[in-house]
């Protein structure tokens, strides 16, 4: 049962405040619109699933080559 | 570039945790009970207030609870390796590994893990993580079983092993010695580092209780080089009666040893207490011990 009610999964600003890319500690974007987390310097995006971001390499959805 | 050999299976280990979360049986927390118990004592002692602290990875967010209801800090978030059932969310949540973290550089006041970190395959490298997520004069504090935890556990199982089948495999995993684990938080860059023991002996009425406890904690063998049967009949009796034998109390209960190894250290600041420069000192050690001073190689009375 995860959440359907409960502010419908939004992420705490002040934790996305703190957040990096875990394998290179830079800057991310955050697509309000996708919920996810893009690392550009990593080329991954890191999802959000109900309001918690998945700070995970291997579930991270690799970006295309642009 | 390649990593350490890694000695712990870490997706067996998330796989257990979560089984034990959600299993049948209550999850056995008694151990991570005392070591907050003790880490709110300790946090009490620095007197100081933590604007933004993470819990990294601690099993369960009791730890986290603890750290809100006691008003020494701000905010506090939890790195969960898994994330916890809904219900049991009651703090901002990202799901990482303590190995590769998440959190930008200096953006941390307290940071504070337990039961976890004797897990990590590198932990040097994930102290030295937590040390550059920490602002300077941030504090550092975790504790991970070490030292002769389950001394006797180990001793039962090797023994009935080599007894039964004729040779034995590491059924416990080794733990981190105090004075390795002190060195490492030294070369992971943390001022006033300071580590410390406590040991729990927890009783149990037999062998196969104690087992279903580590089971419950989701604690049992993840070595990657563990032996892929599982454990014979024959050899787990013979263990059980070891374990009876060298390890009971006179009422018949057996003994089960925790070692809780405590870290602490603080993020470099200038404002910290250090050493001072050799040859900067202002007065002389002659004068502070009241003794005529003698310059070097003459002998005392010669």
């Amino acid at each position: 049962m995860s959440a359907s009610g409960r502010a419908a999964g939004k992420v705490d600003p002040k934790l996305l405040e703190i957040l990096v890319c875990p394998v290179t500690k830079t800057t991310l974007e955050y697509d309000a619109e996708a919920q996810e987390l893009i690392s550009r310097a990593a080329k991954l995006a890191y999802p959000i699933r109900d309001g918690i971001p998945i700070m995970l390499p291997d579930e991270a959805r690799p970006l295309e080559e642009g | 570039m390649e990593g350490p050999i890694p000695l712990f299976d870490r997706a067996l280990i998330d796989a257990r945790n979560a089984r034990a979360l959600r299993g049948p049986e209550p999850v056995a927390d008694f151990l991570l009970r005392a070591a907050a118990d003790d880490l709110l004592d300790r946090l009490a002692a620095v007197k100081r207030h933590f604007a933004r602290a993470a819990d990294i990875a601690t099993p369960l967010p009791l730890l986290a609870d603890r750290l809100a209801a006691s008003g020494q800090v701000g905010d506090i978030l939890r790195l969960e390796r898994l994330a916890m059932p809904d219900a049991d969310r009651r703090h901002p949540v990202v799901v990482g590994d303590e190995e590769m973290l998440p959190f930008r550089p200096a953006s941390l006041d307290l940071a504070v893990s337990a039961l976890t970190l004797h897990v990590a395959n590198d932990l040097p490298g994930t102290l030295l993580q937590i040390r550059r997520a920490l602002k300077p004069d941030g504090l550092f504090l975790a504790t991970l079983p070490g030292g002769d935890t389950l001394v006797e556990l180990r001793d039962a199982l090797a023994t009935a092993e080599a007894d039964v089948t004729g040779g034995a495999s590491p059924r416990v995993a080794p733990f981190g010695e105090i004075r390795v684990l002190g060195g490492l938080l030294q070369r992971a860059g943390f001022a006033l580092p300071v580590v410390d023991q406590d040991r729990l002996t927890v009783r149990y009425a037999t062998m196969f209780d104690l087992m279903r406890d580590l089971r419950a904690m989701g604690a049992t063998n993840a070595l990657v080089e563990r032996s892929r049967r599982p454990l014979r009949r024959a050899v787990l009796m013979r263990a059980a009666g070891v374990y009876a034998e060298r390890y009971a109390d006179p009422d018949g209960r057996i003994r089960a040893t925790f070692d809780l190894v405590w870290l602490s250290g603080w993020a470099p600041h200038e404002s910290q207490q250090k050493p001072l420069r050799p040859g900067s000192a202002r007065t002389r050690l002659a004068d502070a011990l009241g003794v005529p001073e003698m310059p070097t190689g003459e002998k005392p009375g010669g």
